[in-house]
């Protein structure tokens, strides 16, 4: 009964999508270059939260993706710095690593579930962080690397300028959401929620369980580690320090505030949770006190995170604005 | 010919025999019954045969004299052999198409690369045509678009029944179907039942209600303790003195069916 208004809504709400879209690509010719450079931070922490919330899709719920991050990023960084390989390749092949990394950190968990995974991927991802600070050669120690290559002049751009980058970031952005909506809406997205409803159902209609929260991890990873490629072409450097459990804490809070039940949540989660992270830098010193609560109320007051407000203030609006018919 | 056949089947819990060297033969196209008295080890014998749990000794064999015990429930789904589940199982946020499509799993063709290359589309056609198929087989055409939490009791078993066939089964294996049913709802399942009997699945159904039971079933298993208590048709188990002790001492098992 509701589909052709759905439709409707539908192309109004592409609106707002298209005009933002605009705006982002305007938005550097007119700001400060600092400014440029934080929203660049927003794109990175998009894909981050958004190939984390793929992975919580089957319910996997998990404390290594901040880590996978830090695969990307070193292996990219390591890459590009002591075998020359360019650095638009270099990113992928982070993605890659990160993605199998990922897995096999996995691998020896799938026979846990819950809170168990949860706290056991804690100490393998510690693992791989506590070996980039214990082996001097090759990860750097704490001082991690630094003189990370920036990335080449192509065609006259030259990339390790702040604009031409943005637009490189959010290029690979865009496309990295573009690849995880088409698993939303796949037959495997459908799949991963399945068994995050319903294991035992899930597993008696033939859906290998083990099977797709790999695959969810090793999707996940890949788009973590495409991030920290961004992140450290754009830093020129990398340590340890970026990608400790504090930072997974924070990723958790825009995941959890956002929403994970659909696609939107994680990215209204960095757009809010960032910004109130950046206008906070005042008070530095009583932020992390703000940012648990905020987690904590989220997680009392509203389950369905800001998303999930959202939605249902967006449904009302529709029942009242796209159906005058009498309610049955 | 025989599809289903355990040998030797027993599972023990601890020091608990839920099951006890259970030796069943089912026939290819029949529609077999289990009952038994609460804590007979029905449901325990289901989930064992649907690999949920791994026998603690003997064989469990499918078509042909393929072993399958100790199988992954998926791969056993995968085989065939799919099964319903006592409690309502449903995906509650999915609508009741979505339910049936996302279990549409084995037939679908779909992988990462083809996801992401975008040539999913007339897969995903396929598959939503089939499964609106199997819901309006079920009788559930009208709510295709409504959440399954939405649904009353009896369409919600239904849908359950749906999922399964949506694994395109050869043996179906229904756990207490007409629960908590009202007798409209449960006439409704039991024509649902013959009809997809007559699609050529076997059917093996646990259920308490005596009447549908011998109404619907060629032939019935009676599980007691864990064991094996008797075999034989309809109205053979319901004149059988072993059968009418185990449940209630004396009563006459049928009167069970009349008073509900």
């Amino acid at each position: 009964m509701s589909s052709h208004s759905t439709e409707k809504f539908r192309t109004w709400a592409l609106a707002p999508l298209i005009l933002g879209l605009i705006g982002l690509c305007l938005f550097p010719f007119f700001a400060r270059a600092y400014l440029v450079e934080v929203v660049m931070m927003y794109f990175i922490y998009i894909i981050l939260a958004q190939s984390y919330r793929l992975i919580v899709t089957v319910h996997d719920w998990q404390l290594y993706h901040i880590v996978l991050y830090g695969v990307g990023a070193y292996t990219s960084g390591m890459l590009a710095k002591n075998f020359g390989i360019p650095v638009f390749m270099a990113i992928p092949l982070g993605g890659a690593m990160a993605s199998l990394m990922g897995m096999a950190i996995t691998t020896p968990l799938l026979r846990t579930k819950g809170w168990g995974f949860y706290i056991a991927t804690y100490g393998l991802a510690e693992l791989i962080r506590l070996s980039w600070l214990k082996f001097r050669n090759p990860f750097g120690g704490s001082t991690g690397i630094i003189d990370i290559p920036w990335p080449p002049v192509i065609a006259g751009i030259d990339f390790s300028d702040g604009i031409p980058y943005y637009f490189f970031s959010l290029g690979v952005m865009l496309f990295a959401l573009y690849l995880l909506y088409r698993i939303e809406k796949s037959h495997i997205g459908d799949s991963f929620k399945a068994i995050s409803m319903d294991p035992d159902l899930a597993a008696s209609t033939g859906i290998n369980i083990p099977r797709h929260r790999l695959l969810a991890c090793a999707i996940g990873g890949f788009f973590a580690g495409i991030a920290g490629g961004l992140l450290v072409h754009r830093l020129g450097a990398v340590d340890p320090k970026l990608f400790n459990i504090v930072t997974m804490l924070y990723l958790l809070i825009w995941v959890v505030v956002g929403g994970t039940n659909t696609f939107w949540g994680p990215i209204i989660g960095v757009s809010v949770m960032h910004t109130l992270f950046e206008l906070s830098r005042p008070l530095i010193e009583v932020r992390p006190l703000f940012f648990g609560l905020s987690m904590v109320l989220a997680l009392i007051f509203m389950p369905g995170g800001i998303e999930g407000l959202i939605s249902k203030a967006v449904v009302r609006w529709q029942r009242r604005n796209f159906m005058p018919t009498v309610d049955t | 010919m025989s599809i289903l056949e355990t040998k030797g089947l027993s599972k023990y819990f601890g020091g608990l025999a839920a099951l006890s060297n259970i030796n069943l033969t089912i026939q290819e196209g029949e529609i077999r019954g289990i009952i038994g008295p609460n804590g007979a080890g029905k449901t325990t014998l289901f989930n064992v045969i649907s690999g949920v749990y791994r026998p603690t000794s003997g064989q469990i064999f499918y078509m042909k004299g393929k072993r399958i015990d100790g199988l992954a429930s998926s791969r056993i789904a995968a085989m065939g052999l799919v099964r319903t589940f006592q409690r309502t199982a449903l995906y509650l946020d999915f609508t009741v198409l979505k339910n049936v499509t996302v279990a549409r799993h084995l037939h679908n063709r779909e992988n990462i690369l083809r996801v992401f290359a975008g040539s999913v589309k007339k897969m995903q056609a396929e598959n939503v045509a089939k499964a609106l198929e199997i819901v309006e087989f079920m009788g559930l055409g009208d709510l295709k678009n409504e959440l399954a939490t939405n649904l009353p009791h009896g369409h919600q078993r239904a849908l359950g029944v749906a999922i399964a066939l949506a694994c395109e089964p050869k043996v179906l294996l229904l756990d207490e179907p007409l629960t908590g049913m009202t007798p409209t709802e449960k006439a409704n399942m039991i024509d649902l039942i013959r009809k997809v009997h007559q699609q050529g699945i076997t059917i093996l159904m646990v259920e308490h209600d005596m009447r549908s039971v011998m109404e619907l079933c060629h032939y019935i298993s009676v599980l007691d303790f864990g064991t094996l208590l008797v075999e034989g048709a309809p109205a053979e188990i319901q004149n059988d003195e072993a059968v009418i002790n185990a449940y209630l001492g004396t009563e006459d098992i049928v009167s069970m069916g009349r008073s509900d």
